[in-house]
């Protein structure tokens, strides 16, 4: 059988960006069947990111898309948690190199991507985007929704999460936080206009990230659209273990409610940091999905 | 010499709360006159919670941001137009941009008081844009004074004029106030201010224990209107003010023919402290969250006082107010297990 003969083979795969998403990423690429971090690149030596990677007996380099460019074989797959503004200038060096490109920032260059939605196309392109965790955690249920209730226009999606989980470039780039995940719920839905609220809460113990979704609409049918939100939550649990949905859909005054919560796996931070686990978490089935047709057909 | 003290006018956004951001042009017009004539020189517009807010979540204002900062801009010549945001909430696109457009000059910026961070690029943005720019720490309550003051140098380095400590829950004592507003007067090198709610009755005494430990600024509405028992009543502020000895430029008597004559006809009802009121003051709840609190509870039979002393025990902020019906939606299912509990203890 082809399975067992590639069996201890893995796809290489670079991580560049050492911060808590890379970090992340990296535990979890350690858990992995099909993928094997050769390079884990950042800017600076003494990041804790880098230390910590060492420590796991991952090769790592402080020259960030430098180290990649210079030896373009180490890796078939890199993931971009930097910023933006700086994968604005990897996107097109990387598509020189040919490289399978997995975005984890906000920049919206590549196709986005949510998993349980458009995983096939997904791995077709060259740059894949994962939009924002908000977007990660909401859209699905938006879709949901909206496949029941097409004739809604305004949909709404609050996400609070815990401020111990929110980073520096989530905190100097909010507003392309919200920009970013507003535009995944109108390109992925179709709906008209949707407005995105993002609430950092330092309540110690850490709170886990929560997300309401609002969708104005008359006579709904509640049923239904159970159902399908219900559908919608196992797929994602398929590669988001700990995502749940907290609020069934309520419906009063012309306002269809339900709210979800993200209890991420613990990996690099603590469980509280769903926000940041859920983004990662559909970032690795990509690469995942992507690995095995590689394997399959090399 | 005393200082002088800067009164901020914000009837035309926290009393956004007090009706449901139900403010109409005629109610803009009126009040954005008659700030005018008492010589007021800054006056803040908008939604409750400011730019971009208007919400399923927070309650949809009757007018857009635009509509009502241009309505008060026809009518303002001296007084200085102001706008409010929260980073989260609104953007710089969406938000900033167009009111800019619409004729403000004064922009403050607020974060929850432990997440200054978040307002760099809208503090800087506002600053190249030449608007008097303030850093708010809302829920101020929640931390202690060098931790305040570590969040408000932030703001500082951003380019804030001035910050200003809002006591969004109505739960600070005035020694509490004393003891931050002077850590902040000592540690910074811009103004500071204190922005007070009356869920305690202490609104007026909280005011005036700022200005006592070096407050220059205070943020204030006419009649008290504003988010659940209200905010520092203005004219009653400048009234006290007066009879100490500070000067703050506004005229007493057009502020009180404004409080008797607009703001009373703009109010659904007088501003009072009621349970909902008073118990969110003690459990440290931001103020608006009050009628949420009180509809959530009649719609699932529990009490809003129960919902209330649980918000402030997860520490819930404000904006999030969907967690409201959540807690209620626990409240209900637990007073159901418990009652169900005793009815099968009593059977053993």
């Amino acid at each position: 059988m082809i399975v067992t003969e590639k069996k201890n083979k893995k796809v290489p795969v670079g991580i560049i960006g050492t911060g808590n998403i890379g970090s992340d990423l990296l535990t979890k690429i350690m858990r992995s069947d099909v993928l094997e971090c050769t390079i884990f690149a950042g800017q600076n030596p003494d990041s804790k990111g880098i230390k910590r990677a060492q420590s796991m007996g991952v090769h790592t380099s402080f020259e960030s898309i430098k180290a990649i460019q210079d030896n373009p074989d180490i890796c078939q797959i890199v993931f971009d948690a930097t910023s933006a503004k700086a994968h604005a200038v990897h996107a097109p060096l990387l598509k020189k190199l040919g490289i399978y490109t997995i975005d984890m920032t906000p920049s919206r260059i590549g196709n986005m991507c949510i998993p349980s939605m458009n995983l096939a196309e997904g791995i077709k392109a060259q740059n894949v985007n994962m939009i924002t965790c908000g977007g990660q955690a909401n859209i699905p249920i938006v879709d949901a929704i909206m496949k029941i209730h097409p004739e809604i226009e305004y949909i709404e999606i609050v996400s609070s999460i815990s401020s111990k989980s929110a980073g520096i470039g989530t905190r100097d780039n909010i507003d392309e936080y919200t920009q970013a995940t507003s535009d995944g719920i109108m390109q992925f839905t179709g709906v008209k206009k949707a407005k995105t609220i993002i609430i950092l809460n330092p309540a110690d113990p850490p709170i886990y990230m929560h997300n309401t979704i609002y969708a104005s609409v008359k006579d709904p049918n509640i049923e239904l659209v159970r159902n399908k939100i219900k559908e919608t939550v196992s797929k994602i649990q398929e590669y988001v273990p700990g995502y749940s949905l907290i609020v069934e859909p309520i419906y009063e005054n012309g306002l269809l409610t339900v709210m979800t919560e993200v209890v991420g796996l613990g990996d690099y931070l603590p469980v509280y940091a769903g926000n940041l686990d859920i983004i990662n978490c559909a970032a690795i089935s990509v690469a995942e999905e992507y690995a095995r047709k590689k394997l399959m057909t090399s | 010499m005393k200082k002088d003290i800067l009164i901020v006018d914000s009837t035309l956004r926290d009393g956004s709360h007090a009706i449901k951001h139900q403010l109409t042009q005629e109610n803009i017009i009126d009040y954005a006159k008659g700030a005018e004539s008492a010589n007021i020189q800054i006056v803040m517009v908008g939604h409750g919670n400011g730019l971009g807010a208007s919400s399923l979540q927070l309650g949809q204002s009757l007018l857009g941001d635009k509509v009502m900062l241009e309505t008060a801009k026809k009518h303002l010549k001296k007084t200085k137009l102001g706008a409010f945001m929260i980073p989260g909430f609104g953007t710089i696109k969406n938000d900033i941009e167009p009111a800019i457009e619409s004729g403000i000059e004064v922009m403050m910026i607020a974060s929850h008081c432990t997440e200054a961070n978040v307002t760099k690029q809208h503090i800087k943005y506002s600053v190249r844009n030449n608007l008097e720019t303030y850093g708010v720490l809302m829920m101020s309550h929640m931390l202690s004074a060098p931790k305040l003051l570590a969040q408000a140098l932030q703001m500082q380095e951003y380019g804030a004029k001035g910050i200003l400590l809002m006591d969004s829950a109505g739960a600070y004592l005035p020694d509490d106030v004393t003891t931050k507003v002077s850590t902040l007067v000592d540690g910074l090198d811009i103004e500071v201010g204190f922005h007070a709610h009356n869920n305690l009755g202490m609104a007026v005494a909280n005011s005036v224990a700022a200005i006592l430990a070096g407050a220059t600024m205070v943020d204030t509405t006419s009649r008290g209107f504003g988010a659940g028992a209200g905010n520092c009543q203005m004219e009653v502020l400048v009234a006290v003010l007066q009879k100490m000895g500070y000067e703050t430029g506004l005229d007493l008597y057009a502020l009180i023919d404004n409080s008797e004559n607009i703001v009373s006809k703009i109010m659904k009802k007088p501003q009072e402290i009621t349970a909902v009121s008073l118990i969110s003051g003690l459990a440290g709840v931001f103020s608006g969250f009050a009628p949420h609190a009180q509809k959530a509870a009649e719609r699932f039979g529990v009490d809003a006082k129960d919902i209330l002393m649980e918000l402030g025990r997860r520490k819930i902020v404000g904006g999030q107010e969907d967690i409201i019906v959540d807690v209620a939606m626990s409240l209900k299912q637990n007073k159901k297990f418990s009652s169900e509990n005793y009815a099968i203890q009593s059977l053993l």
